[in-house]
């Protein structure tokens, strides 16, 4: 426990020393806060526009809430499906490949044509950007199931069914998690790039309209509150998990425990 | 045939497996690779048949026939007096990795079947849950572990999680039982205890084994019957019943009409082998 504590100490500390060398830089090389502006500023400004943030704040947190939770319903699909069948690999891998290749915010313009500005394309866009780590993941967890194991279930007459949910998606939940962890951040980046192509709210809206009246500090506030809410989401997944997959990481919690 | 006297010798038996006439090759046709000689085998129920032979022989094939996983390329496999689909069997299998999943407990590994197989899986979330685990710690409790039950598998030894690994495959009460070297990566003390534990399942239970090993001790200690098979492509080439009464023990391997059996299924092994390493260089 003293392990973690001093752990957690460094890491604060850390942040902390960032900021404040980002401080000093800003204030010893005498930087306009229309090019960089220092983090007391931003703080300010973060503290000062609040309560005027707030709608927006959760306008990008409930569209990015909703595309990730259907990028996870659509990764978990298609990655169980790939994952069990070696024909729907062979088959679906290229097509798969070729749309993740394609820089999501070419697709945002396509999105508005069909849906206008507003939250359906940011929805979509964090849909788009997220589903892809998750079908990756999920097909391997399944892909690497011991052929041993597959055999002496296949031998009691089990189902692909039943190897799907007793063995292939339990199994597949370290790898889940992971991807879960890389597709929240990657969803937040999807929603703010549809906001500030097409949308008029949220918090890429917000930066879009600072940066062009060069208010810097409020693009920069932005920037925080996403970090904000990544971190968020990230510590938000990371608690289920430990409560999830206490058998995956046995050697440092459970063991001590 | 030789492997057919053994049970013309015993009438009374029925016969739990047959292969008859049954050979496998793999690979596209023109290139196919024989695994498996057109085999005639025939396997008693209550038997324990230990199949020995050279690596790559075609032991594991002869397994995978009989649990319905491989189809033979020709001739048929019957298991309890049907021509084999892996649906409608009740089989048990083990084999040297215990793959226990490793986010359930002892005892919900070994539930694991009775969650899967037809006949119990019916009653699994109602009634019968309780009786199950009755049933699962009365069979812990055979091999030792029941004090593991709500352990999970990284806490346990390589030793306990094989036996562990054979619970899960008698749990649902399979009439045959195959078993892939299941005590092949243990240590000798570990294995010979298991041989007892084995030993002690089988008695009490009297499945259909059939054990793949490389192991003549360990054939001669479990089996009622050995099988020896020929370098790839596998054939039966001797088939000696072992009547050594029960319970045998470790000591019992050191006698010299143990040794005497050890000696000679071993002289046929090496045959087999130089036969191929002669044809492997011709």
């Amino acid at each position: 426990m003293n392990y973690v504590l001093r752990r957690r100490i460094w890491a604060a500390g850390l942040i902390v020393a960032f900021f404040a060398i980002w401080e000093v830089l800003c204030l010893a090389l005498g930087i306009s806060d229309l090019i960089v502006p220092r983090p007391s500023q931003v703080f300010a400004t973060l503290v000062e526009r609040f309560p005027v943030l707030i709608p927006h704040i959760f306008q990008t947190l409930w569209t990015t809430m909703i595309g990730f939770g259907l990028g996870v319903v659509v990764g978990v699909a298609i990655g169980a499906l790939i994952g069990t069948s070696r024909t729907a690999y062979d088959t679906c891998y290229p097509l798969l490949i070729g749309f993740s290749s394609i820089p999501k915010v070419a697709v945002v313009p396509i999105f508005v044509l069909w849906f206008g500005a507003g939250p359906v394309p940011a929805v979509l866009t964090a849909l788009a950007m997220c589903f892809f780590p998750i079908v990756v993941n999920i097909a391997t967890g399944l892909a690497t199931t011991e052929p041993e194991l597959e055999d002496v279930l296949k031998s009691l007459g089990a189902s692909k069914m039943d190897l799907l949910l007793n063995v292939g998606l339990p199994r597949t939940m370290p790898f889940f998690f992971a991807s879960l962890k890389i597709a929240a951040t990657f969803a937040f980046v999807g929603t703010v790039l549809a906001e500030t192509v097409a949308s008029n709210k949220g918090i890429g809206n917000v930066m879009m309209s600072a940066s062009s009246n060069f208010d810097v500090p409020l693009v920069f506030a932005g920037l925080f509150i996403l970090a904000f809410l990544g971190v968020a989401l990230y510590v938000l997944f990371s608690l289920i998990e430990g409560r999830v997959l206490g058998w995956a990481n046995r050697r440092t919690d459970l063991a001590a425990s | 045939m030789a492997c057919e006297t053994y049970a013309q010798d015993n009438p009374a038996l029925h016969d739990a497996v047959v292969l008859s006439q049954a050979s496998v090759a793999f690979g596209r046709p023109g290139a196919e690779v024989q695994a498996l000689q057109t085999t005639d085998l025939r396997i008693p129920e209550g038997e324990f048949l230990a199949l020995v032979g050279p690596s790559g022989c075609g032991k594991s094939t002869i397994l995978k026939l009989a649990s319905g996983l491989l189809r033979p390329s020709s001739g048929a496999v019957i298991v309890g007096g049907r021509e084999v689909a892996a649906k409608a069997l009740r089989i048990g299998m083990a084999f040297q990795n215990p793959t226990l999943l490793p986010w359930l407990t002892i005892e919900k590994n070994v539930m694991l079947p009775l969650k899967i197989v037809r006949p119990f899986r019916q009653d699994f979330r109602a009634k019968r849950r309780g009786e199950y685990r009755d049933r699962v710690h009365a069979l812990l409790d055979d091999v030792g572990l029941s004090k593991f039950a709500n352990h999970y598998p990284w806490q346990l030894s390589g030793g306990m999680l094989q036996r562990a690994n054979l619970c899960r495959a008698l749990i649902h009460e399979p009439s045959l039982l195959l078993l892939d070297e299941p005590f092949g990566a243990l240590d000798q003390f570990t294995r010979e205890e298991l041989w007892g534990t084995m030993q002690d399942l089988w008695l009490k239970r009297r499945p259909t084994v059939i054990l793949v090993t490389h192991d003549l001790k360990e054939a001669g200690f479990l089996g009622t019957r050995i099988c020896v098979m020929s370098a790839r492509p596998g054939r039966v080439i001797d088939d000696s019943p072992v009547d050594f009464p029960r319970p045998r023990t470790v000591a019992m391997t050191f006698e010299p009409e143990f040794v005497a059996l050890n000696q000679r299924l071993r002289e046929r092994i090496i045959a087999a082998r130089s036969e191929t390493l002669q044809g492997a260089e011709a």
